[in-house]
């Protein structure tokens, strides 16, 4: 069967070029065509995963889209959504990060009431160890920061002498929740400072 | 010829089950099947890269010269997988965020360009499509059972859904790189007990 299979191309120099050449444009066409197709909806789809996120920790009633008014502190890649009644800001959600985590960066948003409360917190990107620091994502953690405030000095997990249950045996996973809070909070303080004398 | 393509179409899932009996492509295997739906999604997106590629190859295989073969199925498997990462990314962000790293690898995954080599490049396009398809739905099978192992026995859930309830103690080290061969050499005794390969 295999004779009277056609004949393959001879591998002269010219055909090899011609073969590769052809196939690297053919190549580069089909990624440029389907990176241009999934362009918007890939960015829509990232951004739906923020909304989603800021949606659920900011409480109460208002009436804007926080994502929509979001402000981007373009240096330090923190992001403000501020949610609003009326023209008062309500509450206010703070994309943070710490580089503290047990396998690299993590990434939430966080919700403040306007003297600094928590109102909850969501993951959006982690690589911690599963099922042991991916427990930080789960509510069982999460709700123990309800209500808390990084201003006081207890903020911390109750190895360090403060008074949150760190997650066993996921203690460094835990830590670098409570720093991607802090940070958040003093970027917010920040903003929140900042504003006020502009307005007044 | 009816014979020769059923042959083709079951040879991957049962005789040359790349997962239990070749062992090939063990990066992705031992790497992504933490969970069911982890490995359901792996293996679909390797059956599609397969497909693809097995189809694409077996058409061009006489214009490409035998000296710059390796390097022109390699460009051609990579675009079809950066293509199917650009759509994962696009229309499932979800899986993506989970299989992360392990798509671009597909790349590398030695059942592709094994199979481009070992048969599309010999065989005609109707017969090299059966093949990826029986290869990719062995593929499928192995990472998806593994992953429904791993996830039982390590995390209490199946398909995420949860039956031992939040924070109960589960054999975590099965979520875990060591629990992946563990798991993978039960199931291979299993495969090999059932399907009487090893002899």
């Amino acid at each position: 069967m295999k004779n009277n299979a056609p004949k393959v191309l001879a591998s002269t120099l010219g055909n090899m070029i011609i073969a590769m050449v052809t196939v690297a444009a053919f190549s580069g066409a089909i990624l440029g065509f389907s990176y241009k197709i999934t362009k918007t909806p890939i960015e829509e789809a990232k951004n739906a995963r923020k909304s989603a996120a800021v949606l659920d920790v900011v409480p109460g009633e208002f009436d804007n889209d926080p994502f929509k008014d979001r402000i981007e502190l373009t240096k330090s890649g923190i992001e403000l959504y501020p949610a609003r009644q009326g023209n008062k800001i309500t509450s206010i959600a703070v994309k943070t990060y710490s580089n503290d985590g047990f396998s690299g960066r993590i990434e939430l948003i966080v919700g403040f009431l306007l003297d600094g409360t928590i109102t909850g917190y969501k993951v959006i990107e982690q690589k911690e160890t599963p099922g042991l620091g991916t427990k930080v994502t789960e509510s069982k953690f999460a709700n123990q920061f309800k209500g808390m405030n990084p201003k006081h000095s207890n903020f911390k997990v109750k190895q360090d002498g403060g008074e949150i249950d760190a997650v066993t045996s996921a203690t460094i996973s835990s830590r670098a929740i409570i720093d991607a809070i802090k940070r958040g909070y003093k970027n917010y303080t920040r903003f929140s400072t900042m504003t006020d004398d502009e307005e007044e | 010829m009816e014979k020769q393509s059923l042959n083709n179409l079951t040879r991957g899932i049962l005789k040359e089950n790349p997962t239990f009996v070749m062992l090939l492509g063990m990066c992705p295997t031992l790497g992504v099947t933490t969970s069911a739906a982890n490995g359901l999604g792996m293996g679909l997106a390797t059956l599609f890269v397969l497909m693809l590629s097995n189809l694409a190859i077996s058409t061009v295989k006489n214009l490409i010269p035998d000296m710059v073969r390796i390097p022109c199925y390699i460009v051609i498997i990579a675009s079809f997988v950066t293509v199917v990462e650009l759509l994962m990314a696009a229309y499932l962000p979800g899986l993506h965020a989970k299989l992360g790293i392990f798509i671009p690898l597909i790349v590398v995954n030695c059942i592709i360009l094994g199979r481009a080599e070992a048969f599309a490049s010999k065989n005609n396009i109707i017969q090299s499509l059966f093949d990826a398809i029986g290869m990719g739905i062995g593929f499928t099978l192995g990472l998806t059972s593994l992953g429904i192992v791993r996830e039982i026995l390590g995390s209490g859930s199946l398909f995420g859904w949860n039956f031992v309830g939040e924070g109960a103690d589960t054999m975590l080290l099965f979520i875990m790189p060591p629990g992946a061969f563990l798991a993978l050499a039960g199931l291979i005794i299993i495969f090999n007990k059932i399907s009487g390969v090893a002899k």
